[in-house]
């Protein structure tokens, strides 16, 4: 489904990703690990198109298209999720609105009809109940007054409804209470399926305990410099990134 | 943020650049060019006027040769010379039309092309339960058709042309017209009053609630012409009343000037809510072009616990120069002002509001919001005056602006005088730009640039929009869109 070669990003003229490779097949969930400065972030902006991120070599295929020449709408448009390890606050805009316009404006990229407001009342509501949130907060502007737990539920609610191909999340484990990183990792298990899939990036194992991956992989420096399976988050957990790298 | 070529023009297709920018070819009258006495006794005998309003005009035209424009604004144009234009431009017709049958068909094609149902049965062939509003409908120099008349007349609302008002009720027109805007009070009212050729008289008896919401939609046609229409609203004691206005024009390249008065007037416990959605042609994106808008708007709070609030959104003309007022007279009256102007391009605006405290326990609320994009100007211009006598005052301000780009301007020029120790005045500013942090939340959920520029702006404008009523509202959104087109990348 992913395919990234090689890949060298750059942030104000700094190279922060020096040669990145990493493949990911439909139905999988890969986690990446690696300390602060490691290029994690980088890595999630990069594959989203953030403007200021510039992939100065190396290529990114997504199910079968040049990634690295869509704009960051038509990533999304074509299934690309990205949750946000500090979500964007957006005063006067209701947290229903901004799904229903960010529903509507992937479902026409993708040559849908809007979906109309019954169905979509419906459909938010439900999602929102899965995950725990309180009906409320959806009609409160988008992050805004928010507690960072449920700033990270927030983005749950939007992958719920958009259902991504590829849900790329960035650190959604940070800042989590016990509760909150359960409701999290259902989100995560929820649309675990053998079309989609899933790349965390996380700091601790912590939320591997929830959602169990099938790869997990070590950034360094820059570089993916050690993959293996869920058990290499444990032996991360208890020797270091040092020991490892 | 870089946008493609093919995206931005499917937006622009999409959401039209100005599109109410047509013209109607139809046969008008014109008064000869220029600006004279002959030129304001010519409308006042086209318009049938009774001797006092002729005087009345020429009174204000001789103060006005001696008075100067104003200067005071920070808005940059070529002088205007007001000899080069048309002060009158009607369709031809031959007596006027009776009903709503005859009046010219091109005429209604032009308004339904506006979206603008003249046609009573249109209105009520929409969705059911959907609110009805009556509609008169200005088109150059003249009212071309006032919808629902009968239905208000019912209700004893008089909704009708001000030509007719002067002649159906005259003493209503006479004790109120230049009762809160003096004929002299400044440059453009004393213009306006010499040469205003119509708009909307509206008059809502004791303890009536007006059962729709009045509009009168102006439309100027004609080219070199000038339009300076004329508002006169008065609720009586208890009464209520939601009028709104909407204009538009057609795209030319030479600049057009629009000169209006609007007088409110609110008396014991009566209510007048006030809305604009402007859209007079902004220019084009050159600076090309584009409606002069000098106007200007008073309301008097005369009655014990009266309220006027004006609502504004302000998105087209090359130029505002505009001020809606509250004279907050009558004691425990309230005054309020939102407002949102929008200058993208070339665009200048200079607006804001005056709130004037003489009742003792009177309130206003102020809450602007300022949008500049491309090379635009905004500037809010605000007084808060309380008079000596004026107990317990209480006012609150807040000034927002948005900058989109880095070559665009926002200032605000608040201007506080009290001259009683017992008012509570708050102000509050903030300056801010869209962040390329919500920008790309927002792309990351799949809105193309232009939508999330849309979506943000509206929400920075909500606590304004959300005093439109609720059809004007959805379309004041959309507008907010269009006119912030092409002002990112």
């Amino acid at each position: 489904m992913l395919k990234i070669e090689n890949l060298h990003v750059a942030v104000g003229g700094k190279e922060i990703l020096k040669g990145l490779d990493l493949e990911i097949e439909a139905g999988s969930v890969h986690a990446i690990m690696g300390p602060n400065g490691a290029g994690k972030s980088t890595l999630s902006y990069a594959l989203a198109g953030r403007d200021s991120y510039e992939v100065t070599a190396g290529s990114v295929t997504y199910l079968g298209k040049d990634l690295l020449e869509l704009d960051p709408h038509e990533r999304a448009g074509e299934g690309l999720f990205l949750g946000f390890q500090y979500p964007v606050e957006i005063p006067g805009v209701s947290t229903m609105n901004f799904l229903r316009t960010s529903l509507n404006a992937v479902r026409r990229y993708r040559g849908l009809e809007d979906m109309d407001a019954v169905t979509f009342l419906r459909l938010v509501k439900e999602k929102a109940a899965a995950l725990d949130m309180n009906p409320d907060m959806l009609k409160r502007a988008v992050n805004v007054g928010f507690s960072g737990g449920e700033k990270k539920r927030n983005e749950m609610v939007q992958m719920a409804v958009l259902e991504p191909t590829l849900a790329v999340l960035d650190e959604t484990d940070s800042g989590l209470d016990i509760d909150a990183l359960k409701v999290v990792a259902d989100g995560i298990n929820a649309l675990r399926s053998p079309e989609r899939a899933a790349l965390l990036i996380t700091h601790y194992q912590r939320l591997l305990d929830y959602v169990v991956p099938d790869f997990v992989h070590v950034l360094f420096d820059g570089k993916i410099v050690k993959s293996g399976g869920k058990e290499l988050a444990l032996e991360l957990e208890e020797k270091g990134y040092a020991a490892v790298a | 943020m870089a946008v493609t070529a093919e995206a931005r023009k499917k937006v622009q297709d999409a959401t039209g650049e100005y599109k109410y920018g047509f013209y109607t070819d139809i046969e008008s009258d014109f008064a000869p060019k220029g600006l004279n006495e002959d030129i304001v006794r010519f409308i006042s005998a086209k318009k049938e006027e009774p001797v006092w309003l002729l005087d009345w005009r020429l009174k204000a035209y001789r103060g006005w040769l001696k008075m100067i424009e104003p200067t005071w604004a920070k808005l940059h144009y070529p002088p205007i010379d007001f000899q080069d234009a048309y002060y009158y431009a009607a369709p031809k017709k031959k007596d006027g039309p009776k009903s709503l049958d005859e009046v010219d068909p091109d005429l209604l094609e032009t308004y339904k092309k506006l979206g603008i149902p003249l046609r009573e049965q249109e209105v009520l062939a929409g969705v059911a339960g959907a609110p009805k509003y009556a509609v008169d409908a200005v088109f150059d120099s003249v009212s071309v058709a006032t919808t629902f008349k009968k239905e208000l007349k019912k209700a004893g609302v008089i909704f009708m042309a001000i030509s007719e008002a002067v002649k159906e009720h005259p003493d209503l027109v006479k004790k109120y017209l230049g009762s809160v805007v003096p004929m002299r009070d400044n440059f453009y009212s004393a213009l306006n009053a010499a040469v205003f050729s119509d708009g909307t008289f509206v008059y809502i008896p004791k303890g009536v609630r007006c059962p729709m919401e009045l509009s009168t939609y102006f439309r100027i046609n004609a080219e070199n012409t000038g339009q300076f229409e004329r508002t006169l609203v008065i609720a009586n004691e208890g009464s209520y009343v939601s009028y709104l206005e909407g204009c538009t024009a057609p795209m030319r390249d030479e600049n057009q000037l629009h000169a209006a008065v609007v007088e409110l007037i609110a008396l014991d416990d009566a209510e007048i809510k006030y809305s604009t959605v402007q859209n007079w042609y902004p220019g084009d994106k050159d600076g090309k072009g584009g409606i002069y808008n000098f106007v200007t708007k008073r309301g008097l709070c005369k009655g014990r616990n009266s309220k006027i609030s004006w609502t504004q959104v302000e998105t087209g003309s090359a130029i505002t120069w505009k001020y809606p007022s509250c004279v907050l007279s009558g004691d425990g009256s309230i005054g309020e002002f939102y407002s949102v102007a929008i200058t993208n391009n070339h665009q200048q605006a200079d607006t804001g509001t005056k709130m004037i405290h003489i009742g003792k326990n009177t309130r206003s609320t102020i809450i602007s919001k300022g949008i500049s994009a491309g090379l635009g100007q905004n500037t809010y211009r605000g007084l808060v005056r309380v008079l000596a006598g004026a107990e317990n005052v209480r006012n609150y301000t807040q000034c927002d602006s948005l900058l989109l780009g880095d070559r665009c301007g926002a200032h605000t020029v608040p201007y506080i005088e009290v001259k009683n120790p017992t008012a509570q005045i708050e102000h509050e500013a903030t300056t801010s730009k869209i962040s390329e942090d919500q920008l790309f939340y927002c792309l990351q959920r799949g809105l193309s640039e232009e939508e999330a520029v849309a979506l943000i702006v509206n929400g920075f404008c909500k606590e304004v929009m959300q005093h439109l009523p609720m059809e004007f509202a959805v379309e004041a959104q959309k507008l907010l869109g269009i006119s912030l087109e092409g002002s990112v990348g």
